[in-house]
C-alpha cells in the first residue's frame, strides 16, 4: 500500500461512522426530502441498501421543481440463494406493497427490491428480517452474500457445500449493532465498549469482497470472478476439501488501463475444517494490505498483483501458520444452468426455470411474479436462486411435479422449453432507469437485442447454439460481462464496447473487439461472425473458442485462470 | 381601544397614525415616539399635552361622506373606491377607509356613512371588518341619532347566509338610531346588476344630503390613492408568457402549473401579497358546445352596453359560462318549466340549490333542462365575465419585471365530457410567447411585517403556497432578520410538493427556517396542516407571543376554519386561554394585522 497518498475520504467516513451509524437515523427521519445524504448513502450500503433515482424522470422532475424521484434498492443476504416458500411469499408481498411490483434475481443469488421509498425502507428491512432473512452486508466494503453452486443438488456434497456457504456468510458478518438499532428497534448501543468489529475493524475493508463456491463440473458461480473462490473437490462422491482461488474480479474503469478484469489465481487446497480460517486470513490480509487511497485499485486483485502472487501466498501462509496443500485437479464443463427437471440422490426433483435478466414481474401475457407466488403457496420444498439470474423450484416430491408444471405453464414461466440457445444463456444487469452508474441500457434492452440476434442466428442455422451473451450498462461488471462469449459493455446511450472470445465455462476472459459502436455496427459484426461460425466450426466447438482458434480474437496473456505451481 | 384620549390631530392624521402604529412592537413604537419628539424639539414646540378635544378638523363630520369597506377578495374594496372616486370627482368631501382602519370612536359623530361589505362562507365578515362588526354588535356601540347611512352587501346567493353581514349591520345601524337613506343592496356574483344602480343612488343621495348641510363645496380631505398606473382592471396589460410549466409530478391527480409572465415595460409594480388579475377567455370548444346546447348561432349579432358583437364573442370574451348564478337559474327554470329547478329554488330546496350551483356549469344545465333562449336574452341574463385574481408567487426583488403565478387547473369530467375552470384552463393553455391581459390588484391586508426583524408563520397548503414563495423571496432579497416558518400540505409528497427544490434550497441557505409538511394521502389516516399546527403548538404559541405575524392562504371552505380552530386549540393548550379568551386573543392578532388571511 502506498502510504504517501492520502486516504480516500470514505475511510474517514467509515472511521467516524460509529460502526456504520453515521447520521442515518436523522436522514431517514427528514421529511423534506426522500433522499439521504451522500455520506449516509455510503454507509447504508453496508446495511444492504442504497439510494437511486428514476433516471427516466430526472430531467422532467427538475423542470417541475421537484427533487429527483429518489428511491432505494434493497438487497437481501441469502447465502447460497436458498429461499423457503414462506420467505418467497414475504419477498413477493414486499415487492408488490413496498417496491415497484417486481422482484429482481441477481447474479449473486439474491433478491433485489427496487423503488422502495424512504418512508418504507425501515418497514421493508424489518419485514425481511421477520421472514428470517436479512440485508446486512449485502453491499458495502465487506464480505458480500456468499454464493454457491445452485445447480440442482444431485449429491450429498452439494448440500455440504451449501452449508459451508451459509457458515462462511454468518462467520464473516459485521458485528456492529447499528443494523439492529436502525431497522429492528434494537436498543441503542452507541458504538461503546460492548461493541467491536474484531475481524474488520472500524474502517472495514478497502472495497467490496466476494466469495463463491463452485462444484465441478458446473461453474455457475463463475468462481474465478470472485475475490475468493473455492472449488469443491469431490473424491468418491464425498467432499474432500476446496481448491482456493484468489484475486478474481470483474470491475474496470473506462479509459483507465491500470484497472482490469482479472480471473482468480488458484493457490492450493484446504480441507473443509480449515475453510473459515483461510477465508478469515485472506480477508485480514486484504484489510491490512489493500489500497485505501484509491478505490479503483482497492480490490484484492490489485493487492495480489502489487505484491506478486508468490509473496501474497507466502504472507497468507504465514498468517495461517500452515502451508496450503497443492491444488487438486478439477474440470469445469460450463458456467450455465441446466434447465428443466432433474432428480437428485434422495429421489427428489428440481425444476430449473429461466428468468430473463432475473426480472420477475407481471406483464401482459406473462404473470411471472403471480405464477411464482402461486407455486410458493403449494410448494413444500424450497427455491434456489442461481448466479445466472435463474430460479430452481427445488426438492419437489415426484407426485407434485405435475401440479408445479401446470402452474409453470399457466403463468408463462416455461420459456426455458422454447427459448433459443442464446436467450437461454443471456445475462443483463439492471442499468437504466434505476442504476446510477449505467451509461447505457442493459436489462430493458436485452429483449430487443435478443430478438435481433436470434434472427441473425436463425439465418445461419444457429438457433439452438448455446452462446453466452452478457450485457452490462457500464464497465463495473454486475452481469460479469468479461466472461461472456459475446459481451456488450455500455459506453453511452445506444453505444457499447463489443467484447468477444471468453469460453463457455468462466475460465477465460474476453477482449475488446469493437469500441463504442451502435447496434447496427454490433449486429453487422455478429452477422459476419455467425456466418463463419456456422460454416467453419468444429464439432461441439463453442463460439468463443472458435473465435480464438480462427485468430479472430487474440489469446492475450493472463486472460485465463492460472494455478500457482507449488 | 388603545387611545384613552383624543389626540391633537386632524382625524385623517390620527387614522394615518393608527395605521402606522398597527402591528409594531414596543421598541419600534418607542423609537417613533423619540423620533417625533426630536422633530417637535426642532420646531421649538412644547412637549405634547393631552387635550380634551380635537381642534376643528378641515371638514367637520356633518359635512362629509365616509365610505367604509370590508373586503376579502377585493371586490368590496373596488366598489368602495369607485364610489369614493366618483364622489370626489363630483366635488363631495369624502373619506375612504378600510373597516379596520376606521377610528371607531368617530362613529357617534358620523352624519353620512356608506358601508360596502362582503359576507364570507357561513355568514362571517371579511377579516378586515371583524373588529367593526364586533364593535357595532357590542354594548359599547354608540347611539347614532344623527347618522344617515346605506349599506351595500356582497355575497354569493348559493350560500344560505347570503349577504348576512350586510343585513345584520344594516339592521343594527337602524337599531342604534341611524336612518337608512335608501334600501340595502345585496349584490350576487354578478356584482354590477345590483352594485351599479346602488352606487348611482348613493351618489345622488350623498349630493343631496351634503348640499343640505352645506358641505358640498369643501375641499377633499382624503387623498384617495396615488397616481393611477397606466394599466388597470379596465385597461389590462398584455403580459407575455415566459414559462408555463407543470409542477406536479407524473401520476398526480393535481394539475398545478407555474406561470411566469413578463411585466417588462408596463410600469406595473406589485408587492408580495398582491394579486394579479387575469382576464380569461372561454375555451372555444366550450363556446361551441354552449351554442349547440342552446341551439343558437354564434354569428348572431347582439347589442348591449353600447357594443354590437357576435353572440360567440359575447360568450367567449364577455360572459361567464362556468359559474351559474341563482338569478340565471331562476330565469332558466321559468323558461324550461323544469320541476327539479323550481324545487331547488324553493326555500326548502336550499341544499339542492347549493349542490346544483356547486356542481353544474351552464352546459350541464342546458343539457339537463332544455329551454328556449334567444341570443339577446341569453347575453342579458348571463353574468358578465369577471377577471380572476391569483396571488402572485414572486417578489420583484427576486424576479425583476416578472410576475409568477401558481395555477391549479380545474379539470374534471362530467358524463365523459371535459369540464374546466375558465381562467385556469385559459392560463394553462397559454404557450410561451402568447399574451395574457393582466392587472395588479393590491392586497393591503396581506403584507409582510414592516419590521423585517419580525418572525412570520405562513400556512399555505396547495396553491395557497403561492404568496409565500413571494414572501420568502422578498425576505431573502432584503436580508430580513426575522425567521420564516412555512407549513405546506397536499395529497402526495412525491408528486405534489410544490416548489420542493426551492424550499430545500431556501432551508439550506437559511432563508427558510422551518418547514412543516402534511401530505394527506401518504398514510392510512389523512394529515393536514392544521394537525401540524397542533403538534407544533408550543413553538407556534411562542413565536406568536414574540410578535410573529401569521398568514393563511388557500381554501376558504374547510382549511381556513380548521386552521382557526387549531389556533384556538393552541391558545388553550399553550396559553391557558379558554374559549372566549382564545377567540379574543386571535381577535387581537387580527386587529393588529398579525393574523391575516387570503382565502378563496
Amino acid at each position: 500500500m502506498n502510504h504517501d497518498k492520502p486516504l480516500d475520504p470514505i475511510e474517514a467516513l467509515k472511521a467516524r461512522s460509529r460502526l456504520l451509524r453515521g447520521s442515518l437515523a436523522e436522514g431517514l427521519a427528514d421529511p423534506v426530502t426522500a433522499s439521504i445524504s451522500e455520506d449516509d448513502n455510503k454507509l447504508l450500503k453496508f446495511h444492504g441498501s442504497y439510494q437511486q433515482d428514476d433516471r427516466d424522470l430526472r430531467d422532467e422532475r427538475r423542470r417541475q421543481k421537484l427533487e429527483p424521484a429518489w428511491q432505494f434498492m434493497v438487497r437481501a443476504r441469502l447465502p447460497g440463494g436458498v429461499v423457503t416458500p414462506a420467505q418467497w411469499l414475504a419477498f413477493d408481498r414486499l415487492a408488490r406493497e413496498y417496491a415497484n411490483g417486481t422482484l429482481r434475481l441477481t447474479t449473486r443469488q439474491t433478491f433485489q427490491l427496487h423503488g422502495v421509498i424512504k418512508w418504507r425502507l425501515k418497514a421493508t428491512i424489518a419485514a425481511i428480517n421477520a421472514a428470517l432473512a436479512d440485508t446486512l452486508a449485502a453491499c458495502g466494503d465487506v464480505n458480500r452474500n456468499v454464493v454457491a453452486s445452485a445447480n440442482p443438488v444431485p449429491t450429498r456434497a452439494h448440500e455440504e457445500v451449501y452449508a459451508w456457504a451459509a457458515r462462511l456468510s454468518e462467520h464473516l458478518l459485521p458485528k456492529t449493532r447499528a443494523y439492529h438499532e436502525l431497522w429492528l428497534d434494537g436498543e441503542q448501543v452507541g458504538g461503546g465498549e460492548a461493541e467491536s468489529e474484531p475481524l474488520y475493524g472500524a474502517t472495514y475493508l478497502p472495497r467490496k469482497f466476494k466469495i463463491g463456491i463452485a462444484v465441478p463440473p458446473t461453474n455457475d458461480v463463475d468462481v474465478f470472478a470472485q475475490d475468493l473462490g473455492f472449488v469443491a473437490i469431490l473424491e468418491g462422491g464425498r467432499l474432500a476439501g476446496f481448491d482456493v482461488a484468489t484475486g478474481g474480479g470483474m470491475g474496470a474503469t473506462q479509459g483507465d488501463p491500470s484497472t482490469y478484469p482479472r480471473l482468480g489465481s488458484v493457490l492450493g487446497f484446504v480441507p473443509p475444517g480449515r475453510l473459515l480460517q483461510v477465508a478469515e486470513a485472506v480477508i485480514a490480509l486484504q484489510r491490512d494490505r489493500g489500497d485505501r487511497s484509491d478505490r479503483r485499485h482497492a480490490r484484492l486483485k490489485y493487492t495480489i498483483d502489487r505484491m506478486g502472487l508468490a509473496a501474497f501466498k507466502a504472507e497468507l501462509e504465514q498468517r495461517l501458520g500452515f502451508a496450503l496443500e497443492p491444488a487438486r485437479p478439477y474440470a469445469f464443463a460450463h458456467n450455465g444452468d441446466r434447465y428443466g427437471w432433474l432428480e437428485s440422490h434422495d429421489g427428489r426433483w428440481h425444476l430449473t426455470l429461466q428468468v430473463e435478466a432475473g426480472r420477475l414481474a407481471d406483464t401482459p401475457g406473462r404473470s411471472l411474479l403471480s405464477g411464482l407466488r402461486a407455486i410458493a403457496q403449494v410448494h413444500e420444498g424450497d427455491f434456489r436462486l442461481t448466479c445466472n439470474q435463474n430460479l430452481i423450484v427445488a426438492n419437489v416430491a415426484p407426485e407434485q411435479r405435475a401440479a408445479i408444471d401446470a402452474l409453470v405453464a399457466a403463468h408463462g414461466l416455461d420459456g426455458y422449453r422454447r427459448h433459443s440457445g442464446i436467450r437461454r444463456h443471456a445475462l443483463a444487469c439492471v442499468a437504466l432507469p434505476t442504476c446510477g452508474l449505467a451509461m447505457a441500457e442493459a436489462e430493458r434492452y436485452l429483449p430487443a437485442l435478443l430478438d435481433k440476434a436470434e434472427a441473425l442466428l436463425a439465418r445461419h442455422g444457429l438457433r439452438e447454439a448455446p452462446i453466452l451473451l452478457r450485457v452490462s450498462g457500464c464497465p463495473n461488471g454486475c452481469s460479469r460481462p468479461y466472461l461472456g462469449e459475446i459481451a456488450l459493455v455500455g459506453r453511452a446511450p445506444g453505444r457499447y464496447d463489443l467484447r468477444l472470445g471468453a469460453d463457455f465455462s468462466g475460465q477465460r476472459l474476453n477482449v475488446p473487439y469493437r469500441q463504442n459502436v451502435d447496434e447496427a455496427a454490433i449486429l453487422a459484426e455478429l452477422d459476419a461472425l455467425f456466418a463463419r461460425y456456422a460454416a467453419e466450426r468444429e464439432d461441439g466447438e463453442g463460439f468463443g473458442d472458435f473465435l480464438l482458434r480462427q485468430d479472430i480474437v487474440p489469446a492475450a496473456r493472463g486472460r485465463t485462470a492460472e494455478t500457482l505451481e507449488a | 381601544m388603545p387611545n384613552a384620549f383624543q389626540p391633537p390631530l386632524p382625524e385623517e392624521k390620527a387614522s394615518q397614525l393608527a395605521r402606522l402604529a398597527e402591528g409594531l412592537d414596543a421598541p419600534a413604537l418607542q423609537w417613533i415616539s423619540g423620533y417625533l419628539a426630536g422633530l417637535a424639539a426642532q420646531l421649538g414646540g412644547e412637549p405634547a399635552r393631552p387635550q380634551a378635544a380635537a381642534p376643528a378638523p378641515a371638514a367637520e363630520p356633518r359635512n362629509r361622506l365616509t365610505v367604509l369597506y370590508g373586503s376579502q377578495t377585493g371586490n368590496a374594496k373596488r366598489l368602495a373606491e369607485t364610489l369614493a372616486r366618483r364622489a370626489e370627482a363630483a366635488g363631495l368631501p369624502v373619506r375612504l377607509l378600510r373597516a379596520d382602519a376606521y377610528p371607531q370612536r368617530e362613529l357617534k359623530d358620523e352624519r353620512l356613512l356608506y358601508l360596502v361589505i362582503s359576507t364570507q362562507g357561513d355568514g362571517d365578515p371579511p377579516d378586515d371588518a371583524r373588529g367593526l362588526v364586533e364593535f357595532l354588535a357590542s354594548r359599547r356601540a354608540p347611539r347614532l341619532g344623527a347618522l344617515k347611512y346605506a349599506v351595500l352587501g356582497l355575497g354569493d346567493s348559493s350560500y344560505p347566509q347570503f349577504c348576512a353581514v350586510a343585513r345584520r349591520l344594516d339592521e343594527r345601524l337602524a337599531e342604534l338610531g341611524g336612518k337608512p337613506l335608501f334600501g340595502r343592496g345585496e349584490a350576487d356574483l354578478d356584482l354590477d346588476s345590483v352594485a351599479r344602480p346602488w352606487l348611482e343612488q348613493a351618489l345622488g343621495q350623498a349630493r343631496e344630503a351634503l348640499a343640505r348641510t352645506g358641505g358640498a363645496t369643501l375641499a377633499t380631505v382624503t387623498p384617495l390613492r396615488a397616481a393611477r398606473p397606466a394599466w388597470s382592471r379596465e385597461h389590462p396589460f398584455a403580459a407575455e408568457v415566459l414559462a408555463n410549466q407543470r409542477i406536479t409530478g407524473r401520476g398526480s391527480e393535481r394539475h398545478v402549473r407555474h406561470l411566469e409572465l413578463s411585466l417588462e415595460g408596463s410600469g406595473l409594480n406589485y408587492q408580495p401579497g398582491d394579486a394579479l388579475g387575469v382576464w380569461p377567455r372561454q375555451a372555444p370548444a366550450l363556446v361551441e358546445a354552449v351554442l349547440a346546447a342552446f341551439g343558437l348561432d354564434g354569428d348572431t349579432p347582439v347589442e348591449r352596453d353600447g357594443e354590437r358583437l357576435p353572440l360567440a364573442t359575447w360568450l367567449g370574451e364577455r360572459r361567464e359560462l362556468t359559474r351559474l348564478t341563482r338569478p340565471f337559474l331562476a330565469a332558466h327554470a321559468e323558461r324550461s318549466g323544469a320541476a327539479e329547478l323550481h324545487a331547488a329554488l324553493a326555500p326548502e330546496g336550499r341544499d339542492r340549490l347549493a349542490r346544483l350551483l356547486a356542481d353544474w356549469q351552464l352546459l350541464d344545465l342546458a343539457r339537463a333542462h332544455p329551454a328556449a333562449w334567444d341570443a339577446e336574452a341569453l347575453v342579458a341574463a348571463l353574468r358578465p365575465l369577471t377577471p380572476r385574481l391569483y396571488s402572485i408567487a414572486s417578489s420583484p426583488k427576486a424576479v425583476g419585471e416578472e410576475a409568477h403565478l401558481t395555477v391549479a387547473d380545474i379539470d374534471y369530467r362530467r358524463d365523459g365530457e371535459p369540464r374546466w375552470g375558465t381562467a385556469s384552463r385559459y392560463l394553462v393553455e397559454r404557450e410561451e410567447g402568447e399574451a395574457v391581459p393582466v392587472f395588479v390588484e393590491a392586497n393591503e391586508r396581506f403584507r409582510l411585517p414592516a419590521d423585517p426583524g419580525r418572525d412570520i408563520v405562513m400556512i399555505g397548503p396547495g396553491t395557497g403556497v403561492a404568496p409565500f414563495r413571494a414572501f420568502v423571496q422578498e425576505r431573502a432579497a432584503i436580508g430580513a432578520g426575522g425567521r420564516n416558518w412555512l407549513l405546506f400540505g397536499n395529497p402526495h409528497f412525491r408528486t405534489d410538493f410544490l416548489y420542493q427544490l426551492e424550499w430545500q434550497q431556501a432551508l439550506k441557505q437559511g432563508t427558510l427556517h422551518r418547514l412543516d409538511l402534511a401530505f394527506s394521502r401518504d398514510q392510512a389516516g389523512k394529515v393536514y396542516v392544521q394537525q401540524r399546527l397542533r403538534e407544533r403548538g408550543r413553538e407556534l404559541y411562542d413565536w406568536l407571543q414574540q410578535g410573529a405575524h401569521l398568514y393563511v392562504c388557500g381554501d376558504a371552505a374547510r382549511m381556513a376554519p380548521d386552521v382557526h380552530a387549531a389556533l384556538r386549540y393552541v391558545a388553550a393548550e399553550h396559553g391557558g386561554l379558554d374559549g372566549a379568551a382564545a377567540e379574543n386573543w386571535l381577535g387581537q392578532l387580527i386587529q393588529q394585522g398579525r393574523y391575516v388571511r387570503d382565502v378563496y
